[in-house]
């Protein structure tokens, strides 16, 4: 064999192994990543997708997030304006985890409608930048001068 | 000032389209003044460049709320050293910032290697200049940093504390000159590739430059890391987030590219691969800010959202576009200057280094990109995380750690046994003593233990080249050790600054198998109370929480708990972490709450407290994890950044230059070009 062959070979079988784990940890590690209406959709044609692990992204409703004071609990809702849901995390929820910001949850849809998140990831409100949240601030100039950009 | 620089841009727009246009028609017609008119304009577009950032720091300088940019990066109570880095903390300013450096590199680029590649010239200052051109079209039209507000804030809108921090303040230039530099082997490979003179003068200037992008890129990586772990309070320093994959991507790339040029440059093989490389490690620079930018990708980094998406999109088709059209046209004239000899052999350890490499990167766009293709494809978004990532690279990543070791050593053409015995002999058999320690120690894990007997191999290598390299030069020169490792390096700086940036790379592997034992507790402590628990080196620990205490400063309010900590009954001193609420002078909130985490890092293990909430007053609940090894990730990051000074450094090849290889060429922004390599 020309060692241009048998280099092709050896290409041919790195990248193979490389393929193959790439497949294999898709099938195996890949989630769905649905907003709530598309997962309530999905709920409706297949009940059996309970049992599916899956990512939300949905926004936070204002005022609904309640802190279990014994442990590292937390029950809030998600909606994307249509389709709403209340959820309950267990863990640390990143400092960014506010009322209305844009989260993503992980986790699975219980069959009580609550969805079970093992994996809460909050988006910064606006990129980095200030998000007052007090209404009486959003009147002033200083406000003005970066709202509707968030 | 401000004015200045509003007009300056709108100038440098100008300047931009006449030098695209009059280089590439000097290019096409043969026309020398045509040729250098477009290069006068590159210059031009540069200066006007310049004068409009000059304009918009002093307009953050001096707070002029009456720009939006200003008004919404920036408050009155910062610091000044944040108000500067605020020019490119916003999506307006990083276009400028582009700009600004891509304008900088064109000129020094073109100045220094303008009288040896005449014919490349015209070419890649038109390529340049249109580069130049989208970039300053997207400031101007669709984030513009000159946008004014129809009245007068009284005070700005401030920056997010977690972005005021050093780490932060240094890791998007550092990542821009890294991305920026891409753009000048892209050029000239353009160039190059459009009057086929596809010879091997062109790739002196794409290799440095190619250099200079990979070096930013560590640095700015790096930074982003280590900014990442002692900010963000999650105890970790990477999670295959598409934005942080951007970054890596043309990291890889430049890495092989760096390492496949040597094949060219020895045996003239591999020259369709190395044009490939250059172009696609622009695309992936220019597809990196498009991820960051437009919002097609979830990201918790989540920039804003802007048109600047779709302009991104047109102008990364166009480019990729014309790319295949000229590299299609040209295979004939880059077909290989010779043919791979042996599996062992020099040549053959390289190509599966690129192969990996790319095949990293691969993986790791696939993953970036799958939930866009999988919602293509079916309809359903799909996002795979960090087992996709880890589960493809670990192997990968742990294949091209020996080839680390063995490329630089084995021989060229073909290897003999004699030369496989004499040159790998010792390093195996360090790389077997430190497995066999480690598995006696108690160490299990098999990826851990393949790491750190080739992370042994891999050094043993190096120390071993260093060694025989010092001993030569005593008995030659009758050196010092210190002095014979001096003039080692400085004689031969490519070839010695790559062993350092591998002994970096041989550090960071040390530190992301140490990842594998890492262990987190979460915890809730009353003032007194205690908490036992074991590390994963089997030491006993202990925290005793000394209370939670509150403060109301005038920026912001916190609450901090502080943990007595004691190892092996040893007291070691007190870990405290905070959580920060920052206001303004009114008491209103501003931005989420931030963490402050409590780091105690020794060489072998991080100590890290983070502080998640506290209730009735004096309970807190903090998560305590203990991360094996992180220190080498900087160590590892400081000492890739020395080797790869150690390589660019210009000395190196003035000194081959008197030896008559290449002639010198004197800088010309003298400033600028101090740092980079001004020889052609």
């Amino acid at each position: 064999m020309k060692p241009r062959t048998k280099f092709l070979v050896g290409g041919v079988l790195v990248l193979g192994t490389a393929g193959y784990l790439m497949a294999s940890s898709i099938r195996q590690t890949g989630v769905y990543y649905l907003t709530p209406s598309e997962l309530s959709a999905k709920l409706k044609t297949d009940s059996s997708f309970t049992s599916a692990g899956v990512k939300v992204g949905a926004r936070v409703v204002p005022g609904s997030i309640q802190r279990d004071p014994g442990g590292r609990e937390y029950a809030f809702r998600v909606t994307d304006g249509t389709s709403t849901f209340p959820v309950v995390y267990r863990g640390i929820a990143p400092d960014t985890f506010t009322d209305s910001v844009d989260v993503v949850v992980g986790g699975r849809m219980g069959t009580d409608g609550t969805f079970q998140a093992t994996e809460l990831l909050a988006k910064c409100a606006s990129r980095y930048e200030n998000a007052p949240t007090n209404p009486k601030y959003k009147q002033t100039a200083g406000y003005r001068a970066g709202a509707g950009r968030a | 000032m401000t004015l200045i620089g509003e007009l300056s841009l709108w100038v440098a727009l100008l300047m931009a389209a006449w030098s695209t246009t009059v280089s590439y028609a000097g290019g096409a017609l043969r026309r020398d003044d045509l040729a250098d008119s477009g290069v006068r304009g590159l210059y031009a577009t540069f200066a006007m460049v310049l004068l409009a950032s000059i304009g918009l720091w002093t307009a953050l300088l001096s707070r002029d709320y009456s720009l939006e940019y200003v008004a919404g990066h920036i408050s009155t109570n910062m610091p000044n050293v944040y108000v500067f880095t605020a020019f490119w903390s916003g999506q307006a300013g990083s276009m400028l910032f582009w700009a600004l450096i891509l304008s900088m590199y064109g000129t020094i680029a073109i100045a220094t290697s303008r009288s040896r590649n005449r014919e490349l010239i015209p070419w890649a200052t038109g390529t340049l200049s249109a580069i130049l051109l989208f970039f300053i079209a997207t400031t101007c039209f669709k984030a513009n940093p000159y946008t004014h507000l129809d009245f007068m804030p009284i005070d700005g809108r401030g920056m997010n504390p977690q972005l005021q921090n050093p780490g932060m303040a240094l890791h998007p230039p550092n990542l821009y000159l890294g991305y920026v530099a891409t753009a000048i082997p892209f050029a000239f490979a353009i160039a190059a590739l459009f009057t086929r003179r596809l010879d091997a003068e062109w790739l002196g200037v794409v290799r440095r430059w190619t250099l200079l992008s990979w070096f930013f890129l560590t640095i700015g990586i790096v930074l982003g890391m280590w900014w990442a772990y002692v900010e963000l309070g999650w105890g970790g320093y990477w999670a295959w987030d598409p934005v942080e994959n951007s970054s890596f991507l043309p990291w890889l790339t430049n890495t092989a590219f760096l390492h496949s040029i040597m094949i060219q440059e020895k045996r003239g093989m591999l020259r369709k691969w190395n044009v490939v490389l250059v172009v696609v490690s622009f695309l992936l620079s220019i597809f990196g800010t498009f991820i960051t930018r437009s919002g097609v990708i979830e990201s918790v980094h989540s920039f804003a959202q802007s048109p600047v998406g779709t302009w991104f999109a047109a102008f990364f088709f166009l480019a990729t576009g014309i790319t295949i059209y000229l590299v299609g046209t040209r295979l004939k004239d880059l077909e290989a200057r010779a043919e791979l000899e042996s599996m062992v052999s020099r040549e053959a350890a390289f190509l599966y280094n690129n192969l990996l490499l790319v095949g990293i990167a691969f993986a790791v766009l696939w993953g970036t990109v799958f939930p866009i293709l999988s919602e293509w494809a079916t309809g359903n978004k799909v996002t795979v995380g960090p087992p996709f990532f880890n589960t493809v690279n670990i192997p990968l990543g742990l294949l091209l750690l020996a080839l680390t070791g063995i490329g630089p050593l084995i021989a060229w053409r073909r290897a003999s046994v004699s030369n496989l015995k004499r040159q790998f002999a010792s390093p195996a058999a360090f790389g077997v003593i430190v497995a066999v320690l480690l598995i006696a120690l108690g160490m299990r894990d098999v990826y851990a233990l393949v790491a750190y007997a080739l992370c042994g191999f891999v050094a043993g290598t190096i120390i071993q080249e260093f060694y025989k390299g010092i001993r030569a030069r005593q008995a030659i020169h009758n050196e010092s050790v210190v002095a014979g490792f001096v003039h080692l390096v400085g004689r031969n700086r490519r070839r010695y600054g790559g062993y350092i940036v591998h002994a970096g790379i041989v550090m960071l592997f040390a530190a992301f198998a140490g990842l594998g034992f890492k262990t987190d507790h979460d915890i809730t402590l009353k003032t007194g109370d205690a908490y036992d628990v074991v590390d994963p080196y089997g030491h006993k620990w202990r925290f005793v929480s000394q209370g939670v205490s509150t403060s109301d400063r005038p920026d912001r309010v916190s609450e901090g708990v502080a943990l007595e900590t004691f190892r092996d009954g040893k007291r070691i001193g007190i870990i405290s972490s905070e959580k920060r609420q920052y206001k303004d002078s009114q008491g209103n909130a501003l931005f989420e709450k931030s963490t402050e985490a409590g780091i105690k890092s020794t060489a072998r293990l991080d100590t890290y407290v983070v502080l998640a909430g506290v209730r009735d007053r004096d309970t807190a609940e903090m998560r305590v994890t203990f991360n094996p090894l992180v220190v080498w990730v900087w160590a590892g990051g400081f000492v890739m950044m020395i080797g790869g000074l150690i390589v660019m450094w210009p000395q190196a090849e003035k000194r081959r230059a008197q030896a008559g290889y290449t002639a010198v060429m004197p800088p010309a922004g003298a400033g600028a070009a101090a740092e980079l390599p001004v020889t052609v």
